[in-house]
């Protein structure tokens, strides 16, 4: 070992972080707060970190979304922060909608591309100032989002660790947020963000949310997380808050017709099998592309499957009849003809209808929606119920809540 | 900025011998051609300069062994000064402490100097690596097959392919499927048993590429350069009068005669793109020049980074352009000598040949070792020309010109060219003086060109001259990037015409050419 | 005299997968093996008391589960157990591991680089897509490209559609895999020294290239395509070392019964009129067999076992050119104790992992150049590990069994054959550069197995030591391995059939080759191999 220049001894960083290995599931700066509620003990990976189905009842969790307000911790999020001077710019060719309409203040729901027009993730971008933004998805891109800004004056550094994440959704929402101090969150319209103080510090709330409801996310430095779960807890006291697990939220999502990377579709960099990527347009993001704007990733191609008629899959929200949910059934066309599959279904409360999403094989969803059926296997005591039934095309989303857009929101 | 009130029909940048092919060959076509060159003269790395008063060399490719029959055909070179007769072929000697060893005609179809056992082998081996070489030199003037989907000519192409492996015979193409991806160590072990020979070949083989003879796919280089011809003989060469220059010189004319409209001292700073499609050029003076067809005959890093930008192109595309490899290890070494050197052993013609130091394979496996951890060779493989003993112009009465390519001289290396360049002069006269005994007293001036020099002078990034490695991974399908091998580039109205594209670099004109008939079909 | 139906040259594991097949297939087999015991480089020994060593191979992945299931071999004894992701110790203290768990795998590389943490995710998309390309060809005899045949043409077009059927992207990976060295590969995705050599350490194992060799990137697909209980790429212990395999495979052929003859060395194959017909041993005796099926290397067998006027002078001349260079060694230690790690926490699952010294690809490079320069290399690259810390049967009960792999040792030391002394050499590298990661280490060790090639070839009988019975360059691959025109289990003589790692596909305790050659010679007999599964389908 001759050949080789003085070493130096690794970082005390470095080091320390070896001992990671003791805590396969990390906590997020939450953990004790939802551990103390966490009653049910029912606890999954979220990205590494231990995170709740539920914490006490699913349903009464639901619930809470659509009737009072739900704290759900949503710290495991994926989280960069992209900064400089050519952070506008830079993120109008990452992603898919045109950044430059995008203002200070604002977010939007956005995806982005590799170059042959697959779709790498959907995720949401907030405009923190001029020049700040924070990209928030469901899986990790540094090396894309890196490899992304050569040539570009910008930053990009990963955060999901040093910023913890809330999302407080219902209809109380507003009320609790205005009770606990946070003057002037009426201002805010669906999509505005805002940054509010906060334990000697700031916290950044925005009028967003996956469940289709009145409802806010907010972002803080982790070591402010504790305090401002408490100031949140005890402003909705009164209002019914309760903090809730995955599965209420999934429900709430499904029912405002959103999807998810990786349930609903799989990301390009993990499709193993080359037919599972999605473009924008076969899974209902085809809103996002603007031709007109400047170049982005993927254009090229996209406009290509346009044009020569290359779009393969079509992502649909079906209602089925009956009350049987048909997660992951396969669906018909005439009953007997395989077009696509299901990807998350449920009764729906506030509907009253039995919803779906569904990714079906194009032409059908596309101009042939009639005469298609779902086939579900409901195990019922160790024995599969087969029922084959009829499903509709319909719009999403399925649940349409006036009091998730209204201005001023409303306080109940 | 000021518009020009020309539009053309087709932008050429950059005035290298590829770019003026493709120029010459657009505008032969009907086209209205503007060929801008960033230097002060065309030739790019075809250039015959003087580095010594009264001393003239041909700075970077030093001799003609590839170029294109058709490009001449299609030019007509002839008619513009180009000059190959089989008397001006040169021949090759591997020198060495025993003695050297000399192949003459082309590529050693006499080979003097060797033992009888090991001229009827080298027969042998020569015909049967020429043999091969053929079977793959349609693809040099071919685009490379499509993998999204291939045309009914890419299909016909890869079928006339797969047809001449079937007239190999059975055992031949059986021998050409084992050996297509070997090293060149091996295959030389396997059939030669002279130390000189085989170092010569391992030197070929790997010459202009980051490799050594025991690297896998390295025979792939002597392929490529048995692919090239001229003067309708495989495997020759020949020391053009006048130097390179003069090749240049007649395409050139070439180019002239067909309309070509040719700028020197024009930088291109930015290539316009409006929607997805390249519509122009800006000159670094800020003058625009708008056309329907940009065709890049410069090096596809620096186009599509620096001229194109990444804004305009995908993410990944970026990605795959920056990983081409392109560190060069070669060096140029331009000696004005007092008198002409005498290398031990070696006859008047030879020394009008290409004289090459590579005493075995081994010898060159351990000149490579050093280049992979950024250290230069501590004794250096090179191939010398005395050009002036060609063409006596090139020197002032009775002095001497030699040129040389140096192997392995790494572009990155670690303790800085500043501070190595002095000391791998050194290395490298210490070979010469073995070979040449007396050389380093007649010295009157040297000019040593590292990667570091040639990429600054010649604008080829990382020195190198393929403007790419030529290696099984960036050839063909994958040349320059996998996705983009056709000269089409993700612009509409882009093209790639250099040598980073299919087939490679050398002085052949083929991607030039290649390019051309691209947009010349396209249009069709 | 008896006349065998068939007879297996070598106990090796690819020789009693042969055996097994062509047994339950109805045909009465003789396997005889040259040493006492069979399994050629997959045995487990006992060479001082209490500790079983895995003498050659030591861990499991190549080997295809079809087989042993096939085969009955878990009914057999047969028990793989998976091990932790391995660790690369750092020279500055530090260790980097590769957890099993994909979060705390990405949270250690985020201690070297976020980015690379982050790029894992598309590095393994990318070489995943390139196994599932590969896995169902180890399976399938390689087609002749020169031939006609309607099976070669079927083979082919079988190969041509697979090819076809990816997408643009991946085909241009696949011609880039196949040519590209593992180092250039990984600079695509990863910016981190240790990182890389990480994971280069797959494209060099058993080759007589560097990292930096092109060819290599596919080498680490040939490590990576095996699978534990269906973990694609994951590698596990053979319970009881890696002569379990063979015993099982042994236990299977009798109890279907098959005969084995051990301490029974073959001196050369019996031709009569260019048919093969049975073998003579050392000692004079002759066998009868109707078919000869050798298990030994195709140089050993062509070149020591045939006589030289029974071959064309095409074959000879092509089995003399087969590159079969030996490049690595191997060293076996019988410890005391645990050996203690200072760079690893106590509690640590590396203690439990494969662990490595070389922490760059420079250091992994140059220690291949000491290879191309005819000297073992003076700072190994090792591949470690402790079975005895999951499998408790290789040790008594507080001591410990260590494996080490070691690249790279030449087959020859300058042009001459190797010595003691040479030998003694070798194994002081080994143990100084375990020594300095593990202080102590030299105290714990109460016996010790050193095998450089020359150990190798002389009782494994692996020519030149190579542990793959042939480098996996592309000229040795496919339809090129061993020879081209004989790449499908069949020799030039009629009767006498390959089956050994030498043949598709190529080396690794993969019993593919055993097996593809018995489905050949079942139908060269017309005979049925419904007994043999197809290969597992790949989805």
């Amino acid at each position: 070992m001759n050949h080789h220049p003085t070493i130096k001894p690794p970082s005390h960083a470095r080091t320390l972080a070896q001992s990671h290995f003791r805590t396969l599931r990390l906590g997020t700066p939450f953990q004790p707060r939802i551990d103390a509620l966490g009653f049910k003990q029912d606890w999954y990976s979220w990205a590494g970190y231990r995170a709740p189905h539920s914490l006490w009842d699913e349903e009464l969790e639901y619930f809470a979304i659509r009737s009072q307000a739900a704290l759900f911790d949503i710290s495991p999020m994926t989280k960069y922060r992209i900064e400089g001077p050519d952070a506008e710019a830079y993120l109008d060719r990452v992603t898919l909608r045109d950044v430059t309409r995008l203002k200070p203040g604002r977010v939007h729901y956005t995806a982005w591309c590799a170059d042959d027009g697959f779709v790498l993730d959907d995720g949401t971008l907030f405009r923190l100032s001029p020049t700040r933004f924070r990209l928030c998805s469901q899986e990790r891109h540094l090396p894309w989002l890196l490899d992304s800004a050569f040539q570009y004056d910008v930053g990009v550094e990963e955060e999901t660790e040093a910023v913890a994440g809330l999302a407080l959704q219902g209809p109380t929402s507003f009320a609790i947020l205005r009770d606990a101090g946070f003057a002037g969150i009426e201002r805010l319209k669906v999509f505005d963000l805002a940054e509010f103080p906060h334990d000697g510090t700031s916290v950044t709330i925005s009028r967003t949310g996956f469940t289709g409801d009145l409802g806010y996310e907010l972002f803080a430095p982790a070591d402010k997380a504790l305090s401002l779960w408490d100031r949140l807890m005890a402003a909705g006291e009164p209002r019914g808050i309760r903090a809730i697990g995955y599965t209420a939220l999934n429900r709430a999502r499904l029912e405002a017709g959103l999807i998810v990377a990786n349930a609903d579709f799989t990301t390009s960099e993990h499709a193993i099998r080359t037919d599972r990527l999605r473009m924008p347009d076969e899974i209902g993001l085809g809103f996002m592309i603007d031709p007109e704007k400047g170049h982005f990733n993927g254009r090229r191609a996209i406009l290509e499957a346009r044009a020569k008629k290359r779009l393969r899959h079509m992502l649909v929200g079906l209602e089925i009849e009956g009350n049987i949910p048909a997660e992951h059934a396969i669906v018909y066309y005439r009953r007997n003809q395989e077009v696509g599959l299901v990807s998350a279904a449920m009764w729906s409360p506030m509907a009253k209808r039995n919803i779906a999403l569904a990714s079906l094989q194009r032409p059908y969803g596309d101009t042939i929606a009639d005469d298609l059926w779902v086939e579900i296997y409901a195990m019922r005591e160790l024995q599969y119920q087969k029922l084959m039934k009829r499903a509709k095309v319909v719009p999403r989303p399925f649940v349409k809540l006036d009091r998730r857009t209204a201005n001023p929101p409303a306080d109940f | 900025m000021t518009s020009s009130d020309l539009n053309w029909d087709a932008i050429v940048i950059g005035g290298g011998h590829n770019g003026l092919v493709a120029a010459a060959t657009l505008a032969k076509s009907g086209r209205k051609v503007v060929l801008l060159e960033a230097g002060n003269e065309v030739g790019g790395a075809a250039r015959t300069e003087e580095f010594a008063p009264g001393f003239r060399v041909s700075t970077v490719a030093h001799l003609l062994n590839r170029l294109h029959p058709d490009v001449t055909k299609t030019l007509e070179l002839e008619h513009h000064g180009l000059k190959v007769e089989r008397g001006d072929f040169v021949p090759s000697v591997a020198l060495s402490k025993d003695g050297p060893l000399v192949l003459h005609g082309a590529y050693g179809e006499v080979l003097a100097g060797a033992s009888p056992s090991e001229q009827s082998a080298w027969k042998e081996l020569r015909a049967q690596l020429l043999r091969y070489a053929g079977i793959l030199k349609p693809f040099l003037s071919r685009r490379p097959p499509d993998l999204a989907g291939m045309s009914l000519a890419e299909m016909t192409g890869l079928g006339q392919t797969a047809l001449a492996l079937k007239k190999l015979g059975r055992e031949d193409m059986r021998d050409f499927l084992r050996v297509l991806l070997m090293n060149v160590y091996d295959l030389l072990d396997e059939q030669l048993s002279d130390d000189r020979l085989k170092g010569l070949l391992a030197f070929d083989a790997t010459l202009g590429s980051h490799l050594g003879p025991r690297s896998p796919t390295s025979l792939l280089g002597l392929y490529y350069r048995l692919a090239g011809e001229i003067g309708g003989l495989a495997g020759a060469q020949m020391q053009p009068k006048g130097g390179m220059g003069t090749i240049v010189a007649a395409i050139r004319a070439a180019a002239e005669k067909a309309g070509v409209s040719i700028r020197q001292a024009s930088p291109v700073a930015k290539v316009i793109v409006e929607k997805g499609r390249a519509v122009g050029v800006v000159t670094q003076s800020g003058e625009m020049l708008r056309a329907k067809t940009v065709v890049s005959a410069i090096n596809p890093a620096t186009t599509i980074l620096d001229l194109v930008g990444p804004r305009e192109v995908d993410t990944g595309f970026v990605r795959k352009v920056k990983n081409i490899r392109m560190k060069g290890d070669a060096a140029k070494l331009h000696l004005a000598l007092d008198r002409p050197p005498q290398f031990a052993g070696v006859d008047a013609a030879g020394h009008t040949g290409r004289l090459v130091i590579a005493p075995s394979p081994d010898h060159v496996e351990r000149a490579f070792n050093p280049s992979k951890y950024g250290e230069f060779s501590p004794e250096p493989v090179m191939e010398i020309t005395l050009p002036s003993l060609v063409d006596a112009s090139l020197a002032p009465s009775g002095a001497c010109v030699l040129s040389a390519v140096v192997q392995y001289a790494p572009y990155a290396l670690k303790e800085g060219w500043s501070a190595g360049k002095p000391q791998f002069l050194k290395a490298i006269m210490a070979q010469l003086e073995i070979y040449a005994p007396g050389i380093g007293a007649t010295v009157r001036h040297a000019e040593l060109l590292t990667p570091a020099d040639i990429e600054i002078r010649y604008r080829m990034p990382g020195g190198q001259w393929h403007h790419g490695e030529l290696q099984a991974d960036q050839m063909l399908m994958s040349r320059p990037v996998s996705g983009w091998s056709g000269y089409d580039t993700p612009l509409e109205g882009l093209f790639l015409a250099g040598a980073g594209s299919h087939p490679g670099g050398g002085i052949s004109g083929a991607p030039g050419l290649n390019a051309a008939r691209r947009i010349i079909a396209m249009k069709a | 005299m008896k006349a065998w139906d068939a007879i297996v040259i070598g106990g090796g594991h690819n020789g009693l997968v042969n055996a097994c097949y062509l047994q339950r297939a109805g045909l009465d087999v003789l396997v005889v093996e040259k040493n006492d015991w069979v399994g050629g480089a997959a045995t487990s020994r006992e060479l001082t008391p209490g500790f079983l060593y895995s003498n050659c191979s030591y861990v499991c992945s190549l080997f295809r589960p079809e087989i042993m299931r096939d085969l009955e071999l878990p009914r057999f004894g047969l028990q793989v157990i998976s091990y932790e992701g391995g660790a690369v110790f750092t020279r500055d203290g530090d260790y980097l591991a590769n957890y099993r768990d994909h979060d705390a795998h990405r949270r250690e590389f985020a201690r070297f680089s976020k980015r690379d943490a982050e790029a894992y995710d598309r590095y393994s998309r990318d070489v995943t897509r390139q196994c599932r390309f590969i896995q169902p060809l180890l399976m399938r005899t390689a087609p002749d490209p020169t031939s006609f045949r309607p099976r070669d043409l079927g083979e082919l077009i079988y190969l041509g559609k697979k090819f076809a059927g990816l997408s643009a992207e991946e085909m241009a990976l696949t011609l880039r895999f196949w040519t590209m060295s593992i180092s250039d590969f990984l600079d695509e995705y990863f910016e981190t020294d240790v990182i890389k050599a990480n994971f280069a350490l797959s494209g060099i194992i058993g080759t007589a290239l560097g990292p930096m060799s092109p060819g290599t990137a596919y080498v680490l697909l040939h490590h990576y395509m095996g699978e534990v209980d269906g973990s694609v790429g994951a590698w596990g212990y053979a319970r009881g070392g890696m002569g379990a395999v063979t015993k099982a495979l042994a236990a299977s052929f009798k109890a279907s019964g098959g005969t084995i003859r051990t301490g029974t060395e073959v001196d050369h194959v019996l031709v009569r009129n260019g048919k093969a017909k049975g073998v003579v041993l050392a000692g004079g005796e002759e066998i009868r067999g109707k078919l000869v099926i050798s298990n030994a290397d195709v140089k050993r067998t062509f070149l020591k076992l045939v006589e030289e006027k029974e071959l064309p002078d095409i074959f000879l001349r092509r089995v003399r050119n087969f590159k079969i260079r030996g490049s690595s060694g191997k060293v076996n230690i019988a410890l005391d104790s645990l050996p203690e790690f200072p760079a690893l926490p106590k509690d640590s699952p590396v203690y439990r992992a494969d662990m490595h010294f070389t922490d760059s690809i420079e250091r992994m490079e140059r220690a291949y150049d000491d290879w191309k320069a005819g000297r073992w290399s003076a700072d190994p690259f090792l591949d470690m590990m402790i079975p005895t810390t999951l499998d408790p049967t290789m040790a008594p009960p507080g001591k410990h069994f260590m494996s080490c792999f070691v690249q790279y040792a030449p087959p020859k030391i300058d042009g001459r054959d190797w010595t003691d002394a040479d030998r003694d050499g070798f194994a002081e590298s080994v143990i100084a550069q375990i020594a300095a990661y593990s202080p102590g280490f030299r105290d714990r060790i109460l016996h010790m197995e050193v095998r450089t090639p020359r150990e190798i070839e002389a009782e494994v009988g692996l020519t030149e030591g190579n542990i793959f019975q042939g480098e996996l360059t592309f000229d040795q691959l496919l339809f090129n391995r061993p020879v081209p025109g004989y790449a499908q289990y069949r020799s030039p003589l009629s009767g006498l059939y390959m089956c050994g790692s030498s043949t598709h596909p190529g080396g690794g305790v993969m019993g593919a080759p055993g097996r593809n050659a018995a489905a050949e010679i079942l139908r060269d007999l017309a005979k049925p191999t419904l007994h043999m599964s197809p290969a597992h389908d790949v989805i």
